[in-house]
């Protein structure tokens, strides 16, 4: 026998150095593609952007207003819905149910987490769409919301599980009703892991744009209310994308990079606040 | 508690001096630790030890709970240095030569080591018997690996009962043969010294029996130097014995010495059970 | 109403029992209602979504059975609807996509969890873990401007000149392709490789790596022949995952896989995937029975994702608790 410890530590630093591309491949793509966003998308990025309403195709000077705003409410209308649900669902599962009940949520939630997205814009299509007749915010919400609710869920759970018995057991050995020990100590001992929890949750749906497809569709106005379909920023950047007017394409990178940048951000400051913490949701 | 003093304490080598009651002649030093001072970042976890071990003989190290004594075992065969941020100062000779110097792969096959809880890959009986040989570019055919592995087994005192299913799991075994498992694992390279760090601490009496059954077997063509936690082991089991206490050698001596003699305090406290 | 909290008797002041009415008065019954609706509501939500796929799908599933799987006309028109030449955009495109991230993604995960010092392990860990928070969009959009033009003025011609004798490299190549859209995808499904490879990997024990190096291996061959080996399990876990996460993929791969409904030997080939019809023709449906093929192709595409994001998952919980035991 031979240890061979020459031909060893070649192969050592020659895989060190193979796995060492892959990371580093893998790494550049970030950079690679925050570079082209910001370049690209920086040098379209004006007021008018943030401003103006579409243009006419032909006509320069829109900008993306109304997407905006249409993102917003969205978005807001998918908090109220998700956040409540799952994380009311997430307290549940921690706190109160018993081993197979709570087999049976976590099945399903992880059920509905695996669903693609654009299937859940084809059935909200055929619950909210369809019976009213047209496409609505309130659609694009609905959605959205419905795609919240498993990482809620979750991260809930997870963080809540997380906070040791003894904490639970001294709030009721001073008399509190479950209901208040959970509210008043448990919960704020969660607190910080829920609320990044959340910003991830919402980060990840201000990203998606299947579901808002036939949803929320899109609109080249403003769109008052909640009743009327309206443009949201991710379908924005797609509908620009593919159409063959330049001056389009350069508002696409706008909006690409104005949609990154607010995603990204989101995630790095709810990664950051949850570093001196464990777990993190996965996508 | 009586502390020591910067100075090592009592190490008698028994060549030549002290009490024999093995009555063999001077046998021949296999392996050497010199002045070994051992680094946890800033923590300093083993006292300029300075330890010999004699060739095909049995030495035992015993100490309470985090004395160093596993901590010294795994540098005999250079493990530490797969922790980031350890350093060990001194030397360590085997045959003659400092194996702090030498190539770690070579060091490796020549001093082999069992752990404290099986560990097994997660392969057929064979194959784990026959990773060493793999990893080391064993020169020989499919008959001479064969060999080898059944060779390995039986100084293991595991062939008889795994000779019919010896490509099958090496899960489906119980704890102790698991660990004899190991045993030939690293018997296979044909180590010249055999370390083992607690081998039976997770093992039953009639396992634990086993094992030290195989050691005596062994002893004749191998050096082997256990760490144990249970005095009654080491009684029956070794020839000599050194006695670690918060990271240094209190007393090393032959077993008989040890513990029916020991020289120091801290060491007869130890040994009768007065504390640890 | 059962409780998960076990609170020794004499913790707890000596009074009678609480009653039904006391304990509704304490608010219990009330917050012990809200979450179980929440809960509740989440279980109705998600059969809502499986009922409404097989509801609205059911007029196309009556009318063409299981054919409708292997028929590969799409004719809107006159009514023929047949999902083969989509499931064979999606398996293309998705295998391709494995093809390049198994082994960039394997090779990224072996030198963070094995081989780079922690503190840049965490490092870069956290920035792949950005990488998989980008939006599909945005990856369309790199695709479409950068990527496509990428392809067709260098990358393509290469491969063409080495390789074009091969049936999936032959014909003319316009930039919207299934190759162009199995690139998209593998870059997107990378980080998802790393991200949960590398946790199995961390997870083998110590005493794994130490027996192998006890003997004398290197480190990359205990990497190779007991530490990958003992993860095993976990990365197929990943890689199932990361496959269910490809084939559900919808704007990156309809912006750029060329949306034409055919089946064609060459990767070079404009083609379509389930995800980029539906994204595409929902809103152009014009019958109940366009509309409900296209539904029927929701179904379809759920089912696969199902079955492998279930297998994924007790892949890789089976790995990691046996780490966790040893």
């Amino acid at each position: 026998m031979n240890p061979n410890s020459f031909l060893k530590n070649l192969v050592n630093y020659t895989m060190f150095a193979v796995t060492g591309l892959c990371t580093v491949i893998a790494v550049g793509i970030l950079f690679f593609i925050l570079g082209y966003l910001v370049y690209n998308g920086g040098k379209s990025l004006s007021l008018s952007f943030f401003t103006n309403l579409p243009a006419p195709v032909g006509e320069i000077g829109g900008g993306m207003a109304n997407a905006i705003v249409g993102s917003g409410k969205v978005l807001l209308l998918a908090t109220l819905i998700g956040i409540p649900i799952g994380f009311l669902g997430g307290v549940y599962l921690s706190e109160y149910s018993n081993e197979q009940i709570a087999f049976t949520i976590r099945y399903v939630t992880d059920l509905l987490n695996g669903v693609p997205s654009i299937v859940i814009g084809i059935v909200v299509y055929t619950i909210v769409v369809h019976p009213m007749g047209h496409f609505s915010t309130f659609a694009g919400g609905v959605a959205l919301g419905i795609m919240m609710i498993p990482i809620s869920v979750r991260s809930t759970e997870e963080f809540l599980h997380a906070v040791p018995q003894s904490l639970r057991e001294a709030a009721l050995a001073l008399g509190a009703p479950k209901w208040k020990s959970i509210v008043t100590v448990v919960i704020p001992a969660a607190m910080r892991g829920i609320i990044s929890g959340t910003m991830l949750d919402l980060a990840r749906v201000a990203g998606e744009t299947a579901p808002l497809l036939f949803t929320a569709l899109g609109n080249q106005f403003w769109s008052p209310g909640w009743n009327q379909p309206s443009a949201t920023l991710p379908v924005m950047i797609f509908t620009y994308a593919v159409a063959p007017y330049d001056d389009w394409h350069r508002q696409a990178w706008a909006a690409g990079f104005v949609l990154l940048t607010l995603v990204l951000l989101i995630n790095i400051t709810a990664r950051m606040a949850l570093s001196r913490g464990t777990y993190v949701p996965r996508g | 508690m009586s502390q020591e003093g910067s100075a090592p304490s009592s190490q008698a080598t028994p060549s030549g001096s002290g009490e024999q009651k093995t009555g063999n002649p001077p046998a021949a030093k296999k392996l050497s630790a010199v002045n070994l001072d051992f680094f946890y970042g800033a923590f300093q976890a083993l006292h300029n030890i300075s330890l010999d071990f004699q060739e095909n003989h049995i030495t035992a190290l015993i100490g309470p709970s985090g004395c160093g004594k596993s901590t010294f075992i795994r540098t005999l065969n250079r493990m530490h240095e797969t922790v980031k941020g350890t350093r060990l100062t001194g030397q360590i000779f085997l045959d003659g030569k400092d194996i702090l110097t030498e190539d770690v792969n070579a060091v490796r096959l020549k001093v082999g080591m069992v752990f404290q809880r099986s560990n097994p890959f997660p392969k057929t009986i064979f194959e784990n018997v026959a990773y060493g040989l793999h990893v080391n570019s064993f020169q020989g055919g499919k008959a001479a690996i064969r060999e080898v592995v059944e060779k390995s087994l039986v100084k293991a005192a595991l062939w008889d009962e795994v000779k019919d299913k010896v490509h099958e799991s090496a899960f489906g075994l119980s704890g102790g043969q698991q660990q004899r498992l190991c045993i030939a694992r690293a018997l296979a390279v044909e180590p010249e010294v055999l370390l083992l760090d607690e081998p039976c601490s997770a093992l039953d009496p009639i396992a634990t029996a086993k094992i030290e059954e195989l050691l005596f077997a062994l002893k004749s063509e191998t050096t082997i130097v256990i760490v144990t936690h249970n005095m009654q082991q080491a009684a029956r089991v070794s020839d000599f014995t050194g006695f670690f206490l918060l990271g240094k050698m209190i007393e090393f001596n032959t077993t008989n010495v040890i513990f029916q003699n020991p020289g120091m305090t801290e060491t007869e406290d130890y040994v009768t059970g007065r504390f640890g | 109403m059962s409780s998960s909290v076990t609170v020794p008797k004499s913790a707890l002041p000596p009074r009678r029992a609480q009653s039904f009415i006391s304990r509704l008065k304490a608010g219990e019954e009330l917050a012990y209602l809200i979450t179980l609706t929440a809960a509740a509501a989440i279980f109705l939500i998600t059969t809502l979504v499986l009922y409404e796929l097989i509801a609205q799908s059911s007029l196309a599933r009556h009318k063409f059975g299981w054919n409708f799987l292997f028929t590969s006309i799409w004719d809107p028109v006159r009514g023929n609807f047949g999902a083969l030449p989509f499931i064979y955009g999606t398996v293309v495109t998705s295998i391709l996509a494995l093809l390049i991230a198994i082994p960039l993604g394997l090779g990224a995960a072996i030198f963070l969890a094995e081989m780079a010092p922690p503190r840049i392990s965490n490092a870069m860990t956290f920035l792949i873990e950005l990488l998989a928070a980008v939006p599909s969009v945005i990856y369309g959009l790199l695709g479409v401007f950068i990527l496509v033009p990428a392809l067709q003025k260098n990358i393509v011609p290469a491969i063409k000149s080495v390789f074009g004798s091969l049936p999936i490299f032959q014909g003319a190549f316009y930039g919207v392709s299934i190759f162009s859209a199995g690139i998209v995808l593998s870059i997107m499904i990378v980080p998802f490789i790393i991200s949960v490879s590398r946790e199995v990997l961390l997870s083998v024990p110590r005493e794994q790596r130490e027996a192998s190096l006890a003997l004398g291996a290197s480190q990359w061959q205990t990497i190779w022949r007991v530490v990958m080996p003992n993860a095993s399990t976990g990365i197929m876990g990943s890689i199932f995952l990361a496959l269910a996460r490809a084939l559900g993929e919808t704007m990156a791969v309809t912006m750029v896989i060329g949306n034409t409904p055919q089946i064609k030997a060459s990767l070079l080939a404009p083609g379509y995937s389930i995800a980029a019809v539906v994204a595409n023709e929902f809103t152009e449906a014009t019958d109940d029975l366009y509309l409900s093929a296209l539904v029927e192709l929701g179904l379809v595409l759920f089912g696969v994702t199902f079955v492998l994001n279930g297998l994924a998952r007790i892949l890789i919980m089976t790995t990691e608790q046996k780490g966790a035991h040893k």
